[in-house]
């Protein structure tokens, strides 16, 4: 199914509006269609984890990554439908400097009626250089429900 | 040992005789999202209190699945350093998590295992689980076992919210 530009607009739009952890990270999301979904996440002093080496927490990675992956589903799906991570793993790659931002792209690759499959790459001075990879599933939950949907 | 590595020893010291406040200060974003820790007879247990700033889903509403699976690594991160005697940060590798349960709105437990500890690797297994049912009584009483009414609600065991393993590099002993 074709997501309407409709939906991925509102799709944008609401995000952060809509999901408090997202909105209080600070997650901006800059792409949401079909084939991908991708967010960027300014650096703050409290996303720090090692403060000797001066490095993010990978919690926050991982959140990032929770996050636009859940996108991606939605975007692929093209209409409103509840959706629930069954599992998520994240390899990582790089050490990540707390000063720099992190960029995440998800892509739903596989879309069944009853799961989504979605791989994940984060980086922060280039895509090539990778800080992390990830791979996750999805669960649907059922159509016309989940918290993107429009309330009429 | 380096300036940063003997504080850091000082503080795992501190936690493992129940001082846990300093060593979480040492964590910004553990103290971001409000993890709690408790050292008793040397095993640490792991909180983390509701705050409306972690909801993921408000329909339901539920806690966001990346600060369940960040809560998990923090508890692995904050036990596996408990338990090394230098004084630096081991390095996460990889995260793996399953989630079973909507995490609800009302405090988090963690528990973990070192099930590897080498010279240059260590896994450790991670539980999150949220008190079956009814108030957040644990949570309110803190982890006093006489303010709870009975063991199931001080550890919180009744409900699994998800399951996580991580692997971390271990720093050169300096």
């Amino acid at each position: 199914m074709n997501p309407s530009p409709d939906f991925l607009r509102s799709l944008t739009e609401r995000f952060p509006q809509v999901i408090p952890h997202v909105r209080a990270l600070g997650i901006e999301l800059q792409r949401a269609d079909a084939e991908a979904a991708q967010a960027r996440l300014p650096p703050r002093p409290e996303f720090v984890g090692d403060p000797e080496r001066g490095l993010l927490h990978t919690g926050v990675i991982t959140t990032l990554i929770d996050s636009v992956s859940g996108v991606a589903v939605f975007a692929r799906l093209g209409a409103p439908e509840a959706i629930v991570t069954l599992d998520l793993r994240v390899d990582y790659l790089r050490a990540s400097p707390a000063d720099s931002a992190l960029i995440c792209r998800a892509v739903c690759y596989r879309l069944t009626p009853h799961i989504a499959f979605v791989r994940a790459r984060v980086w922060q001075r280039h895509e090539d250089e990778p800080v992390a990879e990830s791979l996750s599933t999805f669960m649907r939950a059922g159509a016309g429900r989940g918290p993107l949907e429009r309330r009429r | 040992m380096s300036a940063a590595g003997t504080r850091l020893a000082e503080l795992c010291r501190a936690a493992r005789e129940g001082d846990t406040k300093m060593l979480l200060a040492q964590v910004p974003y553990a103290r971001y999202l409000g993890v709690r820790m408790q050292v008793s007879a040397g095993t640490p247990r792991f909180s983390l209190p509701f705050t409306a700033h972690l909801v993921g889903n408000p329909a339901l509403p539920a806690v966001h699945g990346g600060v369940v699976a960040a809560f998990m690594e923090n508890a692995a991160l904050l036990h596996l350093l408990l338990m090394l005697p230098a004084g630096r940060m081991p390095r996460s590798v990889d995260f793996s998590i399953d989630y079973l349960r909507s995490a609800r709105t009302e405090t988090l437990y963690a528990g973990c295992e070192v099930t590897r500890l080498g010279r240059r690797v260590a896994q450790v297994q991670i539980r999150c689980t949220q008190v079956a049912q009814g108030a957040d009584e644990a949570a309110d009483a803190g982890f006093s076992p006489a303010a709870t009414p009975d063991g199931a609600a001080e550890t919180g065991d009744d409900r699994l919210v998800a399951l996580a393993r991580a692997h971390f590099l271990l720093a050169e002993p300096e």
